[in-house]
């Protein structure tokens, strides 16, 4: 499983694929969440709508860039593999991109237009957090089936689009739990219970079908004694997914007490989940086309990104780290004063 | 034919990308540097006046701001998209370059953004300012890597090609390659006077509707005085970098310049229109000799023509002449008309500083001295600058065609394998999106700036910080 350390050209290529699956799993929680926010608009009245977006807007920014740096490592690490990956992906991803700009815009949008055009803004904010999600889910459910592209596997990749989309309405509505209070937290808790089949009907559906649509998978997680050592990822999955479900029952907690435990604990199901999706794939990029060690680009390049990375990555995270101490606490309407 | 229409679709959604996104870092670039100054007056003054100007501007900049991340987004996942082919032969290069920007300047701008617009009364008053430089810092540590890499796309060096790859040999010379440093000062020249003006015509504005506030008189002064200090500068350093053009790009500079045949006394051409077909020019009047002087600071300097690009097939090594030719001109000209008005507004204002409403206060401007005219001419030169650096866009971009890296890779190598009809989708998808966020944009921008001119804008604040004692202390004097 691990690279050799001796070999630039065997571990690099490890290192990149680490790098990037760490964004994009990074990016998942944190857009996600945004999303989700944005997902849930059309049930919260005017009001709390302002508070919504008052929870999220010092932080999409910094959550979209991980967005950004995983495709960009992408790029530069796995040049031939983004062709490939990209090309096949050609409407979704086009589609993801007008739901990132509309939700982007609409979001600045919002706070500085005419106040009769806000309703507007506000339902472009919605659909284009909605355009965003399904395509990203859609996206992931063609990744699953090996980008292959026939009726069965659209069905597979709609299927997944949906669950995705609600598995963010969920994180989102985990995050409204911590950044809440009073009415809108409790319905918050309503949304992440309504919310919650979502992820484990999404969880399940692609642990499901990966090991159903490539037998290399299926010997993968199957195999003795591999079974036994994987084991802990199913079934700490599905303690996790119980404590959730006991959580959103009985929350809000009294005194607000660890009103931030729903966010971490579904934050640990996502990426448990993504593990083990990382597992399945690894060391393929492409599914069952192209390893990343035949993506990878050339050594020296890769190094001087990777000295860059292990630099910069850390004091990335530290500043990250700053804002949302700076913004911590329940959200208020959002003000640029 | 098919691989062709692919290839002419992809090339229009590129440019059609591009030259949106581009709209926006040329705000931001100079613009997070205005809002670092305004912030540092208003720290060293209390002056209420210059957090008002903050206030306003800050939110423009913030729309720009997301307008330019969402569009930026959209390009980097274009390369692979549209262009696959690009990264395949030159990733090694160009993948770097594009990391260090993601690592070094856009989560920096991201993360500190933040703060920058919602923090001011959650932080102390140093980490606000701090935050403010960040994000100006960042968005030109953005600007420094993709011109570095446009740059060495232009006149690359530092590489050697293995199998159809290029392979980096020495980075040095890769991010200091030979147009690097004339074009990122050209940019950020661009943005400083793009900025210069937008706040220079949206302060017009506002004073044609009647506003005399102390935030639009002092952000009229200063757009006007960053305009007519920048300009002059801005029209060196494009010689230089027309020069430098010259160097490495001969070809270019003759397209530019309308020069078909190599030769001595080449005519400074005011007027043409290029025919590729009949490879002259038609309807030309020029000043003769001018060009040879220009470019090679003698009369009968000798300057390459485009008839020495051609290659021994008879295709055209050389970039489209009519659209690198006009829009040469149309940069040109609008940078001249920046000259003009900057400087007769600056020497107006200053000729008639006795005019300014506080007699005793010692000026060096009053806005009063700038007659209505001009101040008319100053709104429709709100967006002068974007037309510039579009315009200057459009020179060095169409004039590396048909090259995609100069000497390297054609544009048409690189263009993904994808069914033209697809293309052409999306690329109307995407311009029906841009001109409706186009329109959003500036008509917000006209709304915020009858907003401010109503006094609708005032200030309402609820700071727990430093900021408070300060502001209510002189609001009473205001």
């Amino acid at each position: 499983m691990l690279p050799d350390f001796a070999n630039p050209a065997d571990w690099l290529p490890w290192a990149f694929a680490s790098l990037m699956g760490f964004s994009i799993l990074v990016y998942v929680v944190l857009d996600g969440f945004d999303l989700g926010v944005g997902l849930l608009f059309p049930f919260a009245d005017e009001a709390e709508k302002d508070r919504m977006i008052g929870s999220i807007g010092p932080f999409w920014d910094a959550n979209e860039t991980w967005l950004v740096l995983a495709v960009g490592l992408l790029l530069v690490a796995f040049p031939t593999a983004h062709g490939m990956i990209l090309t096949a992906l050609y409407v979704p991803v086009f589609i993801m991109l007008i739901g990132l700009i509309l939700r982007g815009v609409a979001f600045e949008f919002r706070a500085k237009a005419h106040a009769r055009h806000k309703r507007l803004w506000n339902c472009v904010f919605f659909a284009g957090s909605t355009l965003t999600a399904l395509s990203q889910g859609f996206m992931l459910g063609l990744y699953v089936m090996g980008l292959q592209q026939t009726w069965a596997t659209f069905l597979f990749a709609a299927l997944t689009a949906a669950f995705l989309a609600v598995g963010y309405s969920f994180i989102g509505a985990c995050w409204l739990i911590h950044k809440m209070e009073g009415g809108l937290q409790v319905k918050a808790v309503k949304w992440a219970r309504d919310s919650l089949w979502g992820v484990i009907l999404g969880i399940g559906a692609v642990s499901l079908a990966t090991p159903l649509v490539s037998t290399r998978i299926f010997d993968r997680w199957l195999q003795f004694p591999d079974v036994f050592w994987l084991a802990p990822i199913p079934v700490i999955s599905g303690l996790l997914v119980l404590w959730l479900w006991r959580m959103v029952r009985v929350m809000p907690y009294e005194n607000d007490a660890r009103s931030w435990q729903p966010f971490a604990v579904a934050t640990a199901l996502f990426a448990l989940a993504y593990v083990g999706l990382a597992y399945s794939f690894y060391p393929y990029v492409v599914p069952d086309r192209l390893t990343i060690y035949e993506a990878a680009a050339a050594p020296e390049s890769l190094l001087i990104i990777l000295i860059g990375a292990c630099v910069v990555v850390p004091i990335i995270a530290g500043y990250s780290v700053l804002a949302y101490v700076i913004f911590r606490g329940k959200a208020t309407e959002l003000r640029y004063d | 034919m098919e691989a062709l229409d692919t290839l002419i679709f992809s090339r229009i959604q590129f440019a059609a990308n591009i030259s949106f996104h581009i709209l926006f870092p040329t705000i931001t670039i100079a613009l997070g540097w205005a809002l670092l100054f305004f912030r540092v007056r208003f720290a060293q003054t209390g002056d209420i006046k210059w957090m008002n100007v903050y206030r306003l501007w800050v939110k423009v900049f913030a729309l720009s701001f997301a307008m330019g991340v969402v569009s930026g987004i959209t390009m980097s996942f274009q390369f692979g998209t549209n262009w696959p082919g690009f990264m395949e032969t030159v990733g090694n290069i160009a993948g770097p370059l594009l990391a260090y920007e993601v690592l070094t300047a856009f989560f920096l701008e991201a993360a500190f953004i933040g703060i920058m617009l919602f923090g001011f009364s959650r932080v102390p008053g140093w980490l606000h300012i701090l935050a403010t430089f960040l994000v100006a810092f960042g968005t030109t540590v953005s600007a420094f890597w993709i011109i570095v890499l446009n740059s060495w796309m232009h006149t690359p060096q530092g590489f050697e090609m293995i199998d159809g790859v290029a392979h980096a040999t020495d980075w040095f010379a890769i991010v200091f390659n030979p147009s690097m440093p004339y074009r990122f000062v050209h940019m950020l020249l661009a943005s400083g006077l793009t900025v210069a003006f937008l706040l220079a015509g949206v302060s017009a504005f506002r004073w044609l509707l009647g506003d005399r506030a102390a935030d639009l008189r002092a952000t009229l002064k200063v757009g006007l005085c960053l305009g007519a200090l920048l300009i002059p500068v801005q029209i060196y350093m494009g010689d230089m970098h027309g020069l430098n053009t010259l160097e490495h790009q001969p070809q270019k500079v003759a397209a530019m310049e309308g020069i078909w045949e190599t030769g001595p006394h080449q005519p400074l051409l005011l007027f043409a229109l290029p025919d590729a077909e009949a490879r002259e020019n038609r309807f030309e009047v020029g000043i003769p000799s001018v060009a040879s002087l220009i470019l090679t600071h003698h009369a009968d300097g000798v300057v390459q023509g485009l008839n020495d690009f051609v290659a021994e097939d008879g295709t055209a090594m050389h970039p489209p002449v009519l659209p690198v030719f006009w829009s040469f001109r149309t940069m040109v000209g609008t940078g001249m008309a920046m000259l003009a008005v900057s400087w007769l507004s600056v020497f107006l204002m200053w000729k008639r500083r006795r005019l300014h409403p506080d007699p005793h206060a010692k000026r060096w401007f009053a806005a009063e001295g700038l007659p209505r005219p001009l101040i008319w001419l100053l709104v429709p030169m709100t967006f002068s600058g974007w037309v510039a650096t579009l315009a200057g866009w459009y020179t060095t971009e169409i004039g590396r065609q048909p090259w995609l890296v100069q000497g390297v890779m054609t544009t048409e190598m690189a263009v993904a394998d994808v069914p033209a009809p697809m293309v052409a989708s999306t690329l109307a998808g995407y311009l029906v999106m841009y001109g409706l966020l186009l329109l959003a944009y500036i008509s917000v921008i006209v709304y915020l700036a009858r907003l401010a001119a109503r006094g609708q804008d005032a200030p309402a604040y609820d700071m727990d910080h430093s900021g408070k004692a300060q502001v209510e202390a002189l609001q009473p004097g205001e």
